[in-house]
């Protein structure tokens, strides 16, 4: 059967994710028995084809660039360490939390959700968001019945608004600056269940 | 409008004379259905004086003859008359929903009765309206309900149901007790448990007004589910509460102990446990008997509907909740009846379900209106009155934002302040409570007319007055949040971005989806209901048109690949207005079950809510159509605004609820689904494509060198690659998996092993390239391809001449043979 990664979680790899991503015990075993249930291969990893899996998915429009941004650079396989630092980015952040000043930002610091959404948009990681990778991104969430040309003026005019530097492109510190005003830590959150 | 009116006067102002005369001769009570009679007096006395008159009648006069049904289908004119008024002016609908336009019709129409008369003659009577109003329309919701939202936030359904009903009962008979010891009601003869029973009866939210309302205010599905849901089971509490209630006040408060209390709250179980079972019971048995019925398809519907209405009546007799029993009646027999019955009886079923309620309702309503114009009713007490409306108003916000704040705690959606504020305010009192204050008893209860009226008065306020002033508060605090500052372009663009990506993390993480209760339901459901109560024929169509739609599926990417090749560029792919009608492919091969399945797909299809429709074959046929719009090119700010807020795809939370009273019609947001699926799909199959190239996609980065990259594992790894992928592309559109077992999970796709021997000869010379070999295809050791065969999957058709088939037709048979392998993993599964 191959080399099948152990399926029980070892306590010292729980306490690293815990000091990791902040999550609970309990949330780690839970989101641990939905990545084994994913994994088809039982090989420990996950590939973009168990992502792929997931129905829902398929009608959501940044399906699958979600599913990409779980695969560090290059790689095509994800463990549960990768898996869980990406979900680490979605975990609510606790009033405790913001309080504590941490030497290291935690994974669900505004800055880095800020970060994760950045990267949506550029994957190229040359840490601007080029008119084409906004392009791209915008024919993804609109319908059909918009032409490319439509697209092309909301894109330029969405530049517009952003760039303060007049290099036609977003970067990551004019993106958190135009998104100052909006609630990240509210809307890049999700209740994960004990 | 002219000529209602006038037809309306002539026909009113003569009933009561006519009426006088009748009642003279009729020294019974009124018979229950309401009345309006008819034409003049003087025929009436022509009719009795010809009979007079010695000799052979030409033409008589009987009006007793036909007055009862004449009455009802005369009531029932007027009523869809009013309503054909009603509809014809829709600027008037947006502002005032329909029911209080009705409600104050009847008015007008009791206000001319009662000039003629006198006398209230008609009156919603209790009998009427339980037993030949009222259960059509719960028919109606529970045929329609979106079952897998309201079952997935039961929980919350039943906290606000059970919880919420009784707190409102409570609090408010004691309350209004308490002030009637402080003063505050005058001289009332109403004791503590009069109190609470008035309590009880006007606690329930009533599920008539809020359809009614919330159709006219469009809210989020969870939002509308919760409300709607709850005020369809708390009939169960009311029910119980009523009649314990009623039992105390008739035993007296002396003869009250804790046995009695305790047998209350037994029954409480009982009368709602009791009410629901014996609605699935019924439903059921719809369900089996839908399944003989193909010879006999002209009288399915009459199946439907009389099992129902029986489950109403046989809860009734039973003293159980008859609302509960129905709704469960309808909410099971569902998606039974709508796969084993013809097209044409679904399509029946439905309409005659939504004619009846939409009827029923506005009878309701219109006599609603009508009941207030009697002046036994007209009893006044300030302090009475004006308490109750400000206590069910206050302790209804309490009750919500209490539950709500407890029940965020567990929920995985929580339930927004908006949300809070709009199910507070929606909590509609409606016709049941008037029902059930019509059944006190009057020697009980003095103060019986004081009750009537307060809860009229209720009625009024809340389906009126806040039915009006629902939109626009709805309206105001949803600009308010917005308003606080004009978004930019780019906030706009990112909160969706934001929505849409936890929704996938969501999804991802399992949050929603992977439930474990409902995965072993589903597998319980599939394994014996389905068997059970479906017909064979429907299943077996069922599978055939997933086998259909997976081997067309693999067969046409393939052939899209081989033609992309053929082609020898890329071109092919990019080229949006490859059409691939699956449709049109259905129908030559599927041609047995076709019209039944095309049928179901498109009825589900907009019955179904879109997180649901994974359960259903979606008719979905991947057209790629470019859709030139050549838009005058917009410059300015606004404009830009508008366009993007108009485009962007709502995200899953937004999507409108669907269940509607009277309209039909496909909600739009299935285009949406469609063109994200397919754009998906398509953009996957690009990038495999791409991959087996060698071409790697600009931004999609591709190092595979790790991985081994033999020629012969190449090419294996390559049609793994292939059903993988098109498996995907199957995947959302397989409501079961395919196979004996049938307990699989349903993301899961059968295992296609038998195929992996063969390989098309176009791609055997083919060099693999920098192809990522899928997870499977590592772990199994590679097979040496004994037979070159072609990789195309079963044959499609008996009578195709296509070599293809031919050729498949001994491997189709093969593949047969084997069983495919369900995963063992997934039994691991939680």
């Amino acid at each position: 059967m191959g080399s099948k990664a152990s399926t029980l979680l070892r306590e010292e790899e729980i306490e690293e994710i815990k000091k990791e991503t902040g999550f609970s015990h309990s949330q780690i075993t839970r989101l641990y028995s939905r990545f084994t249930s994913l994994d088809k291969g039982e090989n420990g990893t996950l590939s973009r084809e168990d992502f792929q899996r997931i129905p829902e998915l398929a009608i959501n429009p940044l399906g699958d660039r979600i599913i990409n941004a779980f695969f560090p650079e290059g790689e095509d396989q994800v463990n549960f360490r990768g898996f869980m630092r990406i979900l680490a980015h979605f975990r609510p952040i606790e009033d405790n939390e913001k309080k504590s000043v941490a030497v290291s930002e935690p994974l669900n610091s505004r800055t880095n959700k800020l970060l994760f959404a950045f990267r949506l948009y550029d994957l190229d990681r040359d840490d601007k968001i080029s008119r084409e990778e906004l392009l791209q991104v915008l024919r993804m969430m609109v319908g059909v019945n918009i032409s490319d040309d439509q697209l092309g003026s909301i894109a330029d005019r969405t530049i517009q608004e952003a760039d303060t530097n007049g290099d036609n492109s977003i970067s990551f510190n004019e993106f958190i600056k135009v998104l100052e005003k909006v609630d990240v830590e509210q809307k890049m959150s999700i209740r994960f269940l004990h | 409008q002219g000529f209602f009116t006038l037809v309306n006067s002539l026909v009113t102002v003569s009933c009561g004379a006519v009426d006088r005369d009748v009642q003279q001769t009729r020294p019974d009570s009124r018979p229950e259905p309401p009345s309006e009679s008819t034409p003049n007096q003087s025929h009436a006395d022509h009719g009795h004086g010809s009979s007079a008159v010695g000799g052979i009648p030409v033409v008589t006069f009987k009006w007793h003859h036909v007055e009862t049904p004449y009455q009802v289908a005369l009531w029932i004119l007027v009523a869809g008359l009013a309503k054909l008024v009603i509809e014809a002016n829709h600027h008037v609908t947006n502002v005032i929903p329909e029911s209080a336009l009705l409600i104050c019709f009847g008015f007008i129409l009791g206000g001319i009765i009662w000039g003629a008369d006198k006398v209230q003659t008609f009156k919603l009577n209790p009998t009427v309206f339980f037993f030949y109003l009222l259960p059509q329309i719960i028919l109606d919701t529970g045929y329609s309900m979106p079952n897998k939202l309201f079952f997935g936030n039961m929980g919350a359904i039943l906290v606000y149901a059970v919880i919420g009903t009784c707190w409102n009962a409570a609090s408010l008979g004691l309350s209004l007790w308490g002030c009637h010891q402080g003063g505050a009601m005058g001289d009332l003869d109403i004791g503590l448990l009069q109190y609470l029973l008035f309590g009880s009866l006007i606690a329930a939210v009533d599920p008539v007004a809020v359809i009614a309302v919330f159709e006219q205010v469009h809210v989020n599905e969870v939002l509308f589910i919760l409300v709607f849901g709850e005020s369809l089971l708390n009939d169960g509490v009311t029910v119980v509460l009523f009649n314990v209630f009623d039992a105390f006040v008739s035993l007296g408060g002396a003869r009250i102990n804790a046995v009695e209390i305790i047998k209350g709250i037994i029954s409480f179980f009982v009368v709602a446990f009791g009410g629901s079972l014996l609605g699935l019971v019924f439903g059921l048995l719809i369900s089996l008997l839908t399944k003989v019925t193909q010879k006999v398809k002209i009288i399915e519907p009459a199946f439907v509907f009389v099992l129902g209405y029986l489950s109403y009546l046989t809860a009734e007799m039973l003293s159980l909740s008859s609302i509960l029993s129905i709704t469960f009646c309808g909410v099971s027999c569902q998606k039974y009846i709508n796969a084993n019955m013809a097209e044409s009886s679904v399509s029946t079923v439905r309409y005659v379900m939504k004619v009846f309620a939409n009827g029923s309702e506005t009878i309701i309503f219109v006599f609603l209106g009508i009941s207030a114009i009697d002046t036994e009713i007209w009893v006044w007490n300030t302090g009475f009155i004006l308490l109750t409306l400000f206590f069910i108003f206050v302790y209804r916000i309490i009750g919500v934002f209490f539950l709500t704040w407890i029940l965020n705690r567990y929920r995985l959606v929580p339930v927004e302040f908006i949300d809070q504020v709009i199910m507070s305010y929606g909590g509609l009192r409606g016709a049941v409570a008037y029902g059930l204050a019509t059944l006190l008893n009057e020697s009980k209860i003095k103060e019986k007319n004081l009750m009537i009226c307060t809860t009229l008065l209720v009625v009024y306020f809340t389906v009126i007055l806040q039915g009006i002033t629902m939109k626009p508060l709805v309206n105001w605090l949803k600009v308010k949040k917005a308003a606080v500052s004009e978004l930019t372009l780019i906030e706009k663009l990112q909160s969706k971005v934001f929505d849409h990506m936890l929704v996938a993390i969501e999804d991802i993480s399992g949050q929603i989806g992977h439930n474990y209760m409902r995965d072993k339901w589903n597998q319980f459901e599939e394994r014996w209901m389905t068997r059970i109560l479906m017909k064979k024929s429907v299943r077996k169509s069922r599978d055939c048109v997933f086998k259909v739609f997976h081997q067309l599926n693999l067969k046409d990417a393939m052939s899209y690949v081989a033609e992309g090749e053929r082609r020898g560029s890329l071109e092919f792919v990019r080229n949006e207005s490859a059409f691939i009608d699956f449709k049109k492919k259905f129908v030559d091969d599927c041609s047995g079950a076709m019209p039944d399945i095309t049928a179901c797909m498109s009825d589900d299809y907009s019955a179904m809510s879109s997180m649901s429709r994974i359960d259903q074959v979606p008719s979905v046929s991947l057209e790629m159509h470019e859709q030139n719009m050549k838009g005058v090119r917009e410059t300015e700010d606004i404009n830009t605004h508008h366009l993007l807020q108009q485009h962007l795809y709502k995200g899953r939370k937004q999507h409108r609820h669907r269940y509607s009273r009277s309209h039909f019609n496909v909600n739009k947001d299935e285009n949406e689904v469609q063109e994200i699926f397919q754009r998906t799909m398509r953009n996957r199959l690009e990038s495999f494509k791409s991959a087996k190239m060698g071409v790697s996609p600009p931004k999609k980065i591709s190092k595979h060198t790790k991985k081994d990259q033999q020629q012969k594992n190449g090419k294996r790894y390559f049609s793994e690659r292939i059903k993988s992928m098109i498996g995907n592309v199957c995947i959302p559109l397989t409501p079961f998996p395919l196979g004996p077992a049938g307990i699989e999970n349903p993301a899961y796709i059968p295992d296609l092993d038998p195929m992996a021997a063969e390989i098309p000869p176009w791609l055997a010379e083919y060099d693999a390239g920098p192809v990522a070999p899928s997870q499977r295809a590592q772990l199994r050791l590679p097979w040496t391809p004994s037979d070159l065969g072609r990789l195309a999957p079963l044959r499609i058709s008996t009578r195709s001449n296509d070599s293809f088939a031919q050729a498949d037709a001994p491997a189709a048979q093969q593949k047969d043979d084997e069983p495919p392998t369900p995963s063992k993993r997934d039994g691991r599964n939680m």
